[in-house]
């Protein structure tokens, strides 16, 4: 970053002439400006995702260890009520809270500029919180067992559907408030040229927030109706649309934790943009190629055709996968030549060799690419694929595929950005510093082998959501492999190790925020207890950097140009996601002939 | 201070559209390549591929599609297990299968190498078909009949579990395919 750091005392207070009397702090570390009526919406935003992601790890916990049949700890009807709470505790409340946070610090602090509708963040807030309460109370108390999905006609209490259309409009509405923010701060001038590109990123999960809201009401405001006995709702449709709800959020969080991998590498080692105009493209991509990502879901159903099915997953769905593998280089590529900027520069992977692996800033985003796009991406996009999906479907691959992209990926990088959200937003150190240089490791290391047990275990055509694979109440036997015992115990052993992460990092959130140390005075270079390594040794480039980028992208370095040692590891990318695609090919050609 | 090199914090002044390196521009080639093969891998599969989800595919009334499966019990039943009609249809024949919380009507018998068009439905909510152990799997979604050629290539006694979650009996919802080789001598004359 060219803003330079000061040393830190506690905030400025200035007054803000136009429109209001709100006020702004200046921070102390970055320069910029923060809105007194952005940061408690933000607070509040993130505190309640982080409640939320406890709620939903301790239902984590008592999952795997029924899914270890050896323990079988849950009864089936517990079984399958803590799968619902699990999945929207975390996948809807903690996610889409912790994104609601990010918006309003990207239209707000990122551009230093107010919030323009502080009445209705919280307002929309307040719904969501009504929503995601109303949600949970009615899946605990056991009248919504119809786990995340809620298939038609599986049904479900009409208080159920209405909780999730109150958080829905209430999420709705902060994307209002965030695309007003940004207009207001352009017509105020709080920054010069373009929006930053982690705005832009957060824009673009906003506008898909959007068009998975749209979906969000166009099915479970029928579904409301239709559990009131109003009207009815034809299941293969229900199911369609829900997944345009379903997946298209994961796709607001895919585009939300790729916003938070450029930042996280501005802030940790001074990773720098390739490219405006690439990785701005990507991001269209993912809001133009989105709108049918319900289809890979639908890919051995009966409803649809096959050529739907072709255009719809691939035409579509790879323009974005081409979107991931394009900031699967770009992210990596950026913090080569930050590192090399700063004079990092020789062999392949000084770069790396030399990056603050002791920042859980900086090795959550670096766990959160690797496991997003080696185990999640590649998974992913093969068993999306519409001969494979008949080896896969509803089958654990699919659970090993999502939790390596949506927890391993987005919530790993969003708590790698929670550890510079404490010094920077609460302004506090972050508590059991030596705890939270272990956490991602730990985090990422137990979702590592969560995800790739339960993928093996799938390959085994072991089901997901099935309380028994024993079969012990049912009329036959089903004698899977004894590997398949081994898997899932290796499942619940990796499940618990993340499950810890997790604890740990809701403990560090906790005690930071509430009971932490104010950030008070530090030294800039020398490491101190509670605050990441990016605030204590900013990674400022030198005030020559323009002539050391012009220098690495000199026409002598070749083709390897600026970033020689992201163009390896890209290709090793390449090598194992052909080889794991193909081999699924092949695996198929052996089965029956189904046509 | 302000310079052409920066972070994905910081605004970009004028004109960000420019030229990317070189590397850049491969790699998104490169990617833009590997993405065309993913697409073509699946009409590739429906031209030259054995298995394929299209199958025949209609709307059907629950009840309708029930009673089409109890019929077809009645013509081909040769025997029982557990309550279970177990269904003998000859090579060639459409084939009915009725999921229902929590059971897969009814037990089928097949041959080896002859094709059958598996009709799949169901008669509640969403159930999932997934014959173990050579793991196949589909969506049988109530209302829509599925219609699927199939040609088993190995005998062996087969099991069908729900992978779809249909309510708190889901995890005992097991049915049963039988493969039996074929016959060894189709010939004339002789008792088969």
């Amino acid at each position: 970053m060219t803003t330079p750091a000061r040393r830190s005392t506690a905030a400025d207070v200035g007054a803000y002439t136009p429109a209001s009397q709100s006020t702004f702090r200046t921070c102390a570390v970055t320069g910029r400006r923060i809105h007194d009526r952005a940061e408690p919406v933000i607070k509040a935003n993130a505190v309640t995702a982080i409640v939320f992601l406890l709620v939903g790890t301790i239902a984590a916990v008592l999952l795997v260890l029924t899914r270890w049949q050896a323990v079988h700890l849950l009864s089936a009807v517990w079984y399958y009520r803590l799968l619902g709470v699990h999945a929207m505790s975390m996948l809807i409340f903690f996610i889409i809270f912790f994104e609601m946070a990010v918006l309003h610090f990207a239209s707000t602090v990122l551009l230093s500029a107010r919030n323009s509708m502080p009445k209705l963040s919280w307002a929309a807030y307040a719904l969501m919180l009504g929503g995601a309460l109303l949600v949970e109370a009615m899946m605990w108390g056991g009248r919504a067992d119809v786990l995340f999905t809620s298939y038609v006609p599986l049904r479900a209490t009409p208080w159920y559907y209405l909780g999730v259309i109150l958080f829905a409009v209430g999420a709705l509405a902060v994307q209002w408030v965030f695309f007003r923010n940004l207009v207001v701060a352009k017509r105020e001038k709080t920054y010069e040229g373009s929006v930053p590109l982690v705005v832009y990123g957060a824009a673009t999960a906003s506008i898909i927030a959007v068009i998975t809201l749209v979906h969000g009401a166009a099915i479970y405001i029928p579904t409301f109706l239709w559990s009131l006995g109003l009207m009815k709702v034809d299941p293969e449709v229900y199911r369609m649309i829900w997944w345009g709800l379903g997946h298209s959020s994961q796709q607001i969080n895919v585009a939300a934790m790729v916003a938070v991998w450029y930042m996280l590498g501005a802030l940790t080692i001074g990773a720098v943009v390739l490219n405006e105009k690439i990785s701005r493209s990507a991001f269209v991509l993912y809001i133009l190629f989105i709108s049918m990502a319900s289809a890979h879901h639908l890919l051995v159903d009966p409803g649809l055709g096959p050529a739907w099915k072709v255009v719809n997953t691939s035409y579509f769905m790879y323009m974005a996968v081409l979107a991931s593998m394009i900031h699967g280089f770009t992210v990596p590529a950026g913090m080569e030549l930050g590192m090399r900027l700063r004079g990092y520069t020789n062999g392949m992977f000084e770069w790396l060799r030399k990056a603050p692996w002791g920042d859980p800033g900086f090795s959550s985003l670096v766990l959160s690419v690797v496991v997003f796009g080696f185990v999640g991406g590649i998974t992913g996009v093969t068993i999306g694929t519409e001969q494979i999906n008949i080896i896969v479907h509803n089958t654990l691959r699919v659970p090993g595929h999502f939790h390596a992209t949506v927890v391993s990926g987005t919530a790993m990088a969003f708590m790698g950005a929670t550890y510079y959200l404490i010094p920077l937003i609460f302004q506090k150190r972050v508590a059991f510093w030596k705890l939270a240089k272990l956490q991602p490791y730990l985090f990422a290391g137990g979702m590592f082998i969560f995800t790739v047990s339960m993928t093996f275990a799938g390959n085994f055509g072991v089901p997901r959501r099935h309380w028994d694979i024993t079969f012990s109440q049912a009329p036959y036997s089903v004698p899977f492999n004894p590997i398949v015992d081994l898997l899932l115990a290796f499942v619940a052993l990796g499940g618990i190790l993340a499950a810890t992460g997790a604890f740990i990092f809701v403990a560090i959130a906790v005690k930071s925020v509430f009971f932490g140390t104010p950030v008070g005075e530090f030294t800039l270079g020398v490491e101190t207890v509670g605050l990441p390594r990016g605030i204590t040794h900013p990674p400022v480039h030198a005030p020559d950097v323009d002539q050391r980028n012009a220098e690495l992208h000199a026409a002598s370095r070749g083709i390897m140009g600026p970033a020689p040692g992201t163009i390896v590891l890209v290709f090793v990318f390449l090598a194992v996601f052909a080889l794991y695609f193909f081999s699924n090919w092949k695996i198929l050609s052996f089965l029956w002939r189904i046509g | 201070m302000h310079t052409e090199t920066h972070t994905g914090l910081e605004s970009p002044r004028g004109n960000w559209w420019k030229p990317a390196h070189k590397a850049e521009k491969v790699w998104v080639g490169i990617a833009f390549g590997w993405c065309m093969v993913l697409f073509a891998m699946m009409p590739l599969w429906h031209w030259k591929g054995g298995q394929n989800p299209s199958g025949i595919r209609r709307r059907v009334e629950p009840s309708a599609f029930y009673a089409r499966t109890e019929e077809f019990i009645k013509q081909y039943k040769v025997g029982d297990d557990r309550g279970l009609p177990i269904v003998q249809p000859p090579p060639g024949a459409d084939v009915y299968l009725t999921a229902m919380a929590f059971q897969w009507r009814p037990i089928l018998k097949l041959q080896k190498g002859a094709q059958y068009t598996l009709h799949l439905s169901s008669l509640d909510v969403n159930h999932g078909f997934s014959l173990f152990p050579i793991n196949v799997n589909f969506q049988v979604v109530p209302g829509y009949d599925y219609g699927l050629r199939v040609r088993p290539n190995a005998s062996g006694d087969f099991r069908i579990m729900c992978n779809e979650f249909c309510g708190i009996g889901h995890h005992t919802m097991v049915g049963r395919v039988i493969v039996d080789d074929a016959p060894a001598v189709a010939t004339t004359g002789g008792a088969r």
